[in-house]
């Protein structure tokens, strides 16, 4: 501890060049949190995606809907739990750009198919009981300050109403906590029964199916003994594990994890360089103040230390304030305005972070360090 | 006292491999310093007055012979050994003074206590002492570059006697200063030597420096004599 100071001093000398290393350290530290609450936002639910649960859907594509008469027929199919189903409303509040996802359920049978959505009784029991309630997850509500008794108007150009509207009420009875951090909490959920009264079309026909498995271990077999039941018909089926459903989604906007690393890849590479070379230019032009403290007795292996202690120092006070800074821009909210309901800094990335913090500063250090551990005194001391 | 040898360099030669070549710069030579001696060093640049000093000092080993200090063979002792060693048996003052620009004078003086088990507290005293001694506490917050020449060698001589080693090694303390700073230099280096018994072996090229010395040896070609050769 004593010679923190000593260490310290170093970065006082040639202060342009280190705050310089600093900064693009910060900046590079500052990107890798950004990309990966990115990643972690396209991911979303695939980390809490239920793994004794299946998605089921129309074998063409999202968009085309499943007659409701499907619950019945999977209910019935060895292996299988429960049943929900959900349809794609696609409405809007006030402004396009402020994107959430909306869905009529099944109340009862919806909330015990999701136990991450933490509804507090009274809520769920005003749910049963008013037709046009919904429940809203926290994020949204928060976002549009909507508290529990407001009457929301979401328009929608996907379900028009029997009397020409396409402007839903909704009264909301609740709000939703995730259970976990990934728990997407953005969505609004409403009856279906309320729904399917009130829609002009698509009457008997739902958009996808949540189906709960008894052994998780044989997904892939109910699976595939779902989309057997329905095949040769209208409406064939596609079944996939929650999980795989969701990484489909992601999937869409590219492989981001493959994006996201080689842009990560790049710019470590660069911040290497940076500050490798700065670590080897404050070892060279110091070798003879080197040669100096092992002169009055300090070891080679301190003198190690102290270059070791001088580069993590850099990196760390880079670093660190990349990834502080990322977290505090982080929590102020998603960039896309909703397009990543789910967006944070994750745990386990920040650790992580912290990580290649000091192993940036280990590996830019080393080199100089074992340079300056090997500097002879009367080689050093004779170069006035 | 008078006949206490703190010094022993017995026969030690070194040579220096430069790509082929060899260069043989000490061979041979032997010397004694007796306790509380205030020795001059004096030579022709080149003649290996450094190198020697460097073998006293246990900044260097030599490639035959033997090194004793106060009775102790410092020429076999390990790296480790030797570094600890220096922390507590030499002072070193260096031509270029050699303090390190980012310090302070007061955390240049602390650095060799650093390597002590000494408190904080006990290092601020004693790097005030060392401060007191060489007429500088009033710039113990100073940078070097704020300071004079002259300053800033005796904030190397507090650096050097801040752990009060018996054995002061200061290789040409004046050459790069003016004769009223050297002047300064050479009082206070003999008012160590008297009034606390340092033993000095100081390197000039400087007649008027070695005049202040209690003995002066010359380095020629590998060899010491009492006589400069001309
Ligand atoms: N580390 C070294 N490597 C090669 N040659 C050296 C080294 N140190 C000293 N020498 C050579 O030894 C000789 C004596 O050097 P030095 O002791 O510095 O002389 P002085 O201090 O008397 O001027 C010179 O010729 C110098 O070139
Ligand atoms: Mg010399």
């Amino acid at each position: 501890m004593k010679f923190l100071h000593l260490i310290g001093s170093n970065l006082r000398r040639k202060k342009l060049r280190t705050t310089l290393t600093m900064l693009s350290i910060l900046i590079a530290f500052l990107l890798y949190g950004y990309l990966c609450a990115i990643q972690e936002g396209l991911n979303a639910g695939v980390s809490v995606a239920g793994e004794d649960r299946l998605v089921v859907r129309h074998k063409v594509s999202l968009i085309q809907l499943l007659p409701v008469s499907y619950k019945d027929r999977i209910a019935r199919i060895p292996g299988v739990d429960a049943v929900v189903h959900q349809t794609w409303f696609g409405g809007i509040y006030q402004d396009p750009k402020k994107f959430f996802a909306q869905m009529p359920v099944e109340p009862e049978a919806f909330l015990d198919m999701y136990p991450e959505f933490i509804l507090e009784e009274g809520a769920r029991k005003a749910w049963m009981q008013m037709r046009t309630g919904a429940i809203v997850g926290r994020k949204t509500a928060n976002r549009f300050g909507w508290k529990v008794g407001d009457r929301v108007p979401i328009q929608t150009t996907i379900w028009v109403q029997k009397n020409g509207s396409q402007t839903w009420e909704f009264d909301i009875v609740g709000i939703f906590d995730g259970a976990e951090k990934g728990v997407d909490t953005t969505q609004l959920f409403f009856r279906h029964d309320y729904f399917d009264e009130a829609r002009a079309e698509g009457d008997g026909m739902v958009g996808w199916y949540s189906v709960r498995i008894k052994d998780p271990e044989r997904a892939p077999e109910v699976a595939q003994a779902i989309d057997e039941e329905f095949a040769n018909s209208p409406a064939e089926t596609k079944a996939e594990a929650e999980g795989a459903f969701v990484q489909g989604f992601a999937k869409q906007v590219g492989d981001i994890g493959a994006i996201t690393a080689a842009i990560l890849s790049a710019v470590f590479f660069t911040i290497l360089l940076v500050s490798g070379n700065t670590m080897a230019q404050a070892v060279r032009e110091r070798t003879e103040e080197l040669g100096v403290l092992k002169a009055l007795g300090f070891t080679s292996p301190q003198v190690l230390g102290f270059v070791l202690a001088e580069s993590c120092l850099i990196a760390g006070i880079g670093g660190l304030s990349g990834l502080g800074l990322a977290w505090l821009m982080i929590s102020a909210g998603d960039p896309t305005n909703g397009a990543l309901p789910i967006f944070y800094f994750p745990m386990r990335s920040l650790f992580l972070g912290i990580g290649l913090v000091l192993g940036l500063g280990l590996i830019t250090g080393i080199v100089p360090a074992w340079q300056a551990m090997r500097i002879e005194i009367a080689d050093a001391l004779r170069r006035n | 006292m008078s006949n206490d040898v703190l010094v022993h360099v017995r026969n030690v030669e070194k040579r220096f491999r430069r790509g082929s070549e060899d260069i043989h710069v000490l061979s041979g030579l032997s010397l004694e310093v007796p306790r509380g001696e205030f020795l001059a060093l004096m030579g022709p640049s080149g003649s290996g007055k450094t190198t020697l000093l460097n073998l006293i000092g246990g900044l260097d080993r030599p490639t035959g012979g033997s090194v004793e200090i106060e009775g102790e063979r410092i020429d076999g002792f390990s790296d480790r050994k030797l570094a600890a060693w220096r922390a507590r048996h030499v002072g070193l003052v260096f031509q270029m003074y050699n303090l390190l620009p980012v310090l302070t004078a007061e955390r240049n003086v602390d650095l060799p206590l650093l390597l002590t088990h000494l408190s904080r507290q006990e290092r601020r005293r004693h790097v005030e002492a060392a401060l007191a001694v060489v007429g500088l506490s009033h710039r113990a917050r100073h940078f070097p570059r704020q300071m004079s020449g002259g300053e800033q060698q005796r904030v190397g001589i507090a650096r050097a006697i801040v752990t009060d080693p018996t054995l002061l090694l200061c290789d040409e303390p004046t050459g790069d200063l003016d004769r009223k700073a050297g002047d300064e230099i050479l009082d206070l280096l003999q008012v160590l030597n008297r009034e606390q018994g340092k033993t000095i072996v100081m390197v000039t090229h400087d007649p008027h420096a070695s005049a202040r010395a209690s003995r002066t040896v010359h380095l020629n070609k590998g060899q010491l004599s009492t006589e400069a050769v001309p």
